[in-house]
């Protein structure tokens, strides 16, 4: 727990309450500094030009694309897993953590869970899209229908897949809304009563007073959402790898995949997280909340799920060799050293090698260093779909049907756009919402603060007798409090 | 419009004695709110345990039971289509959905039952005794005027930063 007192408190600067409202609320109610707008024209502006492409596609076809008969699959669903992998440290952060009682993950869980959603609109666009014809997407659905009676494939991973993820979607929005509508409550307060914020935040805030028995509920509704979130995030990335691991293709089917996937997720997440996070607490200053301490938390996560990433690449390339299967065998050996070796290298550098720097505590605790590497981690997690699924796919089992594979303007145009998709929803959200649980902050701040957290029983008398505390708190290590050992 | 005599403490710990002073002068309490989730209020209010979770259970289970009967409606009774000789009926196939709609049905309708007990909805006017309920204070709420005199002596002696009449 951070309440002994080696640990570092997690809220600096001798916060209190009406100092934590005011941080969070100052960016919304403020004045729009123009750094946001023109961070957010650029951002638009890729959006934009992402949906252009994507009209494109729609209009003329897949065959703009840089597939061909023996990769189907490739830029498209490479974005996807990505998409959704982003999404995952979101619900780890806010889900997992909250059953394990950590508390540093008060200050990120808002901002991540809204990465979370804001990655899975981005993963959903491209099952669409990469069906062609995107206007019978209502196929995916098990509903009564003229085509003699047809129902939805119950077998395939794909159709698990538009289940998982719509579930993924709601609870995680849901999930999310609820913590909001507390602090939602608190902007609402704080706005010009008649004002256009006011009447705004009246609407989002559902009309929350804060009264015991809402407290209550809330309690009981947020651990049981993070119940179900905790199996679902586990399992919406399972499935995700059922559409590899289920099929009869070397390097895909491998039972390793829906462990392999969740590490991850997991990792690329973080990666996200640190990258939007290291910004955000530097553009709306929130160095207080977002602390050094933070930052290190995130990077040894990351360096934990890089290295059973690479514990993953390490245990395909034994069982390849292991199961005695040429073509499995073979795969491999081709992912490494055939044609896409830069592509496997990328990834092993990026996801594997880079990441252990982290083992150097200094280098966790310096923001700039630690984004630069979260951007590595990015790119080294797109690679990795980008391997799985190509390099599978580009050499078949019929040797006259290889085929190399080659992005599109058009493909390269739609990635793009969907991180311009991803960055707007997150400026927005960042303009408008608070972007740290603030009810949830005060709460801890009593444990965690930094004028309360590690204090000595002696140095707690005597900051209290020259009534800097002011407060009838007893410190949490006291000896004579029986409730803490 | 109701007329509440409100006292608001700055700290929770102030709060929870004020709270049991009240109780123990048997002065009965509207309402307490608070800007965060204080621990050990809802024990010493003697709120009941939330039925929340058993509901989230029932609603699963509706969840659980929905997904298997529409599967095995689809691919089993209404439309068996034989795949090289396999099961009509492939019970590990209809898991992950299965999961999936338990998850669904438990969070959602939770979620709406949630907002339902505590009369939460979108455009809702908050009935707020004091703007700084939401902030740093915390808003303890005496109903009924014939204790309004005891419960000032309670306030002031249990350090309220203020106290005062507002009508919501």
């Amino acid at each position: 727990m951070f309440e002994s007192p080696i640990r570092e408190p997690l809220i600096l600067g001798h916060k209190t309450y009406s100092q934590i409202t005011t941080d969070l609320v100052s960016p919304i109610l403020g004045r729009t500094s123009w750094k946001w707008y023109v961070t957010t024209a650029i951002t638009a502006a890729a959006m934009f030009a992402g949906f252009a492409a994507i009209a494109y596609t729609i209009w003329v076809g897949i065959g703009t694309w840089g597939l061909n008969k023996t990769v189907g699959w490739a830029f498209d669903i490479t974005n996807f897993v990505f998409w959704i992998g982003i999404g995952h440290a979101g619900t780890l952060i806010s889900a997992i953590l909250l059953l394990f009682r950590q508390r540093w993950r008060m200050a990120i869980n808002r901002a991540a869970e809204a990465m979370t959603i804001f990655a899975v609109i981005c993963a959903g666009l491209f099952p669409i899209i990469h069906m062609g014809r995107p206007w019978l997407v209502f196929w995916f659905l098990p509903i009564p229908n003229t085509h003699g009676s047809l129902w939805v494939n119950f077998n395939s991973p794909l159709l698990w897949d538009v289940f998982a993820i719509s579930t993924y979607f709601t609870i995680s929005l849901l999930f999310w809304y609820t913590g909001l509508i507390p602090d939602l409550a608190m902007v609402r307060d704080r706005a010009r009563p008649g004002s256009f914020a006011h009447i705004l935040y009246s609407i989002l805030s559902f009309g929350w007073t804060g009264s015991a028995k809402q407290w209550q509920r809330f309690e009981a509704v947020s651990l049981v959402l993070a119940g179900l979130s905790t199996p679902l995030v586990l399992s919406v990335h399972s499935i995700v790898s059922f559409d590899f691991a289920t099929s009869i293709l070397p390097g895909w089917h491998t039972t390793i995949f829906p462990p392999y996937f969740v590490a991850g997720a997991i990792f690329s997440g973080f990666g996200m997280v640190l990258t939007l996070m290291i910004i955000t607490r530097e553009a709306l200053d929130l160095k207080d909340y977002i602390t050094l301490e933070h930052i290190d938390a995130m990077a040894k996560v990351t360096l934990a799920t890089g290295m059973m990433v690479g514990f993953a690449y390490a245990t395909e390339f034994f069982i390849a060799w292991y199961s005695g299967s040429y073509w499995e065998r073979y795969i491999f050996l081709n992912r490494a050293f055939g044609p896409y070796w830069w592509a496997y290298w990328i990834m092993v550098s990026c996801n594997l090698l880079i990441p252990q720097v982290f083992w150097i505590k200094k280098l966790r605790r310096s923001p700039w260093f630690v984004f630069i590497i979260s951007i590595f981690v990015n790119i080294g997690m797109w690679f990795e779909r980008f391997v799985i699924i190509v390099t599978s796919l580009h050499r078949d089992f019929l040797t006259s049907s290889w085929r190399m594979y080659k992005p599109t303007w058009v493909e390269v145009t739609i990635l793009i756009g969907s991180f311009g998709l991803f960055l707007t929803l997150y400026m927005l959200f960042a303009r408008f919402f608070p972007v740290i649980a603030a009810a949830e902050t005060k709460s801890i701040l009593k444990t965690s603060g930094d004028q309360y957290a590690g204090l000595s029983w002696e140095a707690y008398q005597a900051q209290k007798r020259a009534g800097v505390l002011g407060s009838v708190l007893q410190p949490a290590h006291h000896p004579d409090n029986p409730s803490q050992p | 419009m109701a007329k509440y005599l409100i006292g608001l403490y700055a700290d929770e710990e102030q709060l929870l004695a004020g709270v049991e002073a009240l109780q123990k002068a048997s002065i009965p309490i509207h309402e307490v709110c608070t800007p965060f989730p204080v621990h050990g209020l809802d024990q010493l209010l003697h709120l009941k345990k939330s039925r929340l979770p058993d509901a989230a259970f029932v609603y699963g289970a509706l969840g659980t039971l929905t997904a298997l009967s529409m599967q095995i409606y689809m691919y089993t009774i209404d439309w068996p289509i034989n795949i090289g000789g396999k099961s009509f009926l492939p019970f590990p196939s209809f898991i992950p959905v299965t999961f999936e709609l338990t998850v669904l049905f438990s969070g959602v309708l939770m979620f709406l039952s949630y907002l339902a007990v505590n009369r939460l909805y979108p455009g809702k006017r908050a009935r707020i005794y004091d703007p700084r309920q939401t902030d740093d204070r915390m808003v303890v709420a005496i109903a009924a005027e014939p204790y309004w005199q005891k419960a000032q002596a309670v306030f002031e002696k249990t350090g309220a930063t203020e106290i005062k009449i507002v009508e919501v």
